[in-house]
């Protein structure tokens, strides 16, 4: 069982890494900083509903962390956790409530993660102005969040591990 | 997908966009012909460019990083940049009051604001 848990979630790890990488290869451009599709949180959601919480927040953050090293700096680290971590706890809320299906607490994630990442910038930067990007950051995390949400769905529902 | 999800969405969605909107309309609004563009590096206020000047300045930073700053027909943009992320640059142009252009890896923010003598205080004095 335990041989078990390690290989999954080294898989997911990977999996999770190889997204990020991905992502950081092809950037968005569209005028707004910080516009991401969050491939990343796919492999959280998948892991959140089929491998348990704590497992997931692991993940996350184990992700966050290798990511930052390999390909980013200290300030993009501090960023990406801090969005990972109220994501995660947003997404982990709105599961619990039972209300909703994994489309819906994916938008919770890519919405809660750019108020996250939005949030450190502010204390950063010293800027409050910064707020103004929050409307526009807020409704490209619920597009990306019902992308992500309606693949993961479909992964969560077809694979068992 | 079941219902509540639909519902969450489309709530986000429109509070969102009529959040962007409404802030988006008082700021063209607010905006004055004195608007200038105020560069703050890490905290600190670097210079202030009036957005009727047509300029191009290159802030330069001790480890040889720079941005470059173009005011060109009342918008303000930054054409060239050393970071490795060019977010900056590909920024879309600002002009009106409140909007700003962000350089994370340079620690430096682009804020366009009204020019002193459009200020409420300075009407009342």
């Amino acid at each position: 069982m335990k041989t078990k848990r390690l290989t999954t979630l080294g898989l997911l790890m990977a999996l999770a890494f190889v997204l990020s990488y991905v992502e950081y290869l092809l950037p968005l451009n569209i005028g707004i900083p910080g516009a991401k599709v969050g491939l990343a949180n796919l492999v959280v959601m998948v892991a959140l509903y089929s491998i348990g919480s704590k497992d997931a927040l692991l993940l996350s953050f184990v992700r966050v962390l290798l990511v930052g090293f390999t390909f980013g700096n200290m300030a993009m680290m501090l960023y990406s956790m801090a969005g990972a971590v109220l994501s995660f706890f947003a997404m982990l809320l709105f599961k619990r409530t039972k209300l909703f299906t994994a489309t819906g607490v994916s938008v919770i994630g890519g919405v809660f993660h750019n108020v996250g990442q939005i949030i450190v910038a502010i204390f950063v930067l010293e800027t409050a102005s910064l707020i103004y990007y929050l409307p526009f950051l807020i409704i490209i995390g619920t597009v990306s969040g019902v992308v992500i949400g309606i693949i993961s769905s479909m992964i969560i529902t077809r694979i068992k591990i | 997908m079941k219902k509540n999800d639909v519902y969450l969405i489309i709530c986000i969605l429109v509070v969102c966009g009529g959040i962007a909107l409404i802030t988006n309309l008082v700021t063209r609004a607010k905006t004055t012909d004195a608007a200038v563009a105020v560069v703050t590096i890490d905290g600190s206020e670097y210079g202030r460019f009036p957005l009727d000047v047509d300029t191009e300045e290159t802030i330069r930073f001790e480890d040889g990083s720079y941005n470059t700053l173009t005011i060109h027909d009342g918008i303000c943009d930054i054409s060239e940049a050393s970071c490795p992320d060019q977010i900056c640059v590909n920024h879309m142009p600002i002009q009106y009051n409140g909007q700003n252009i962000v350089c994370l890896p340079n620690k430096l923010v682009v804020t366009i604001e009204n020019g002193e003598e459009d200020d409420i205080d300075g009407m009342t004095h």
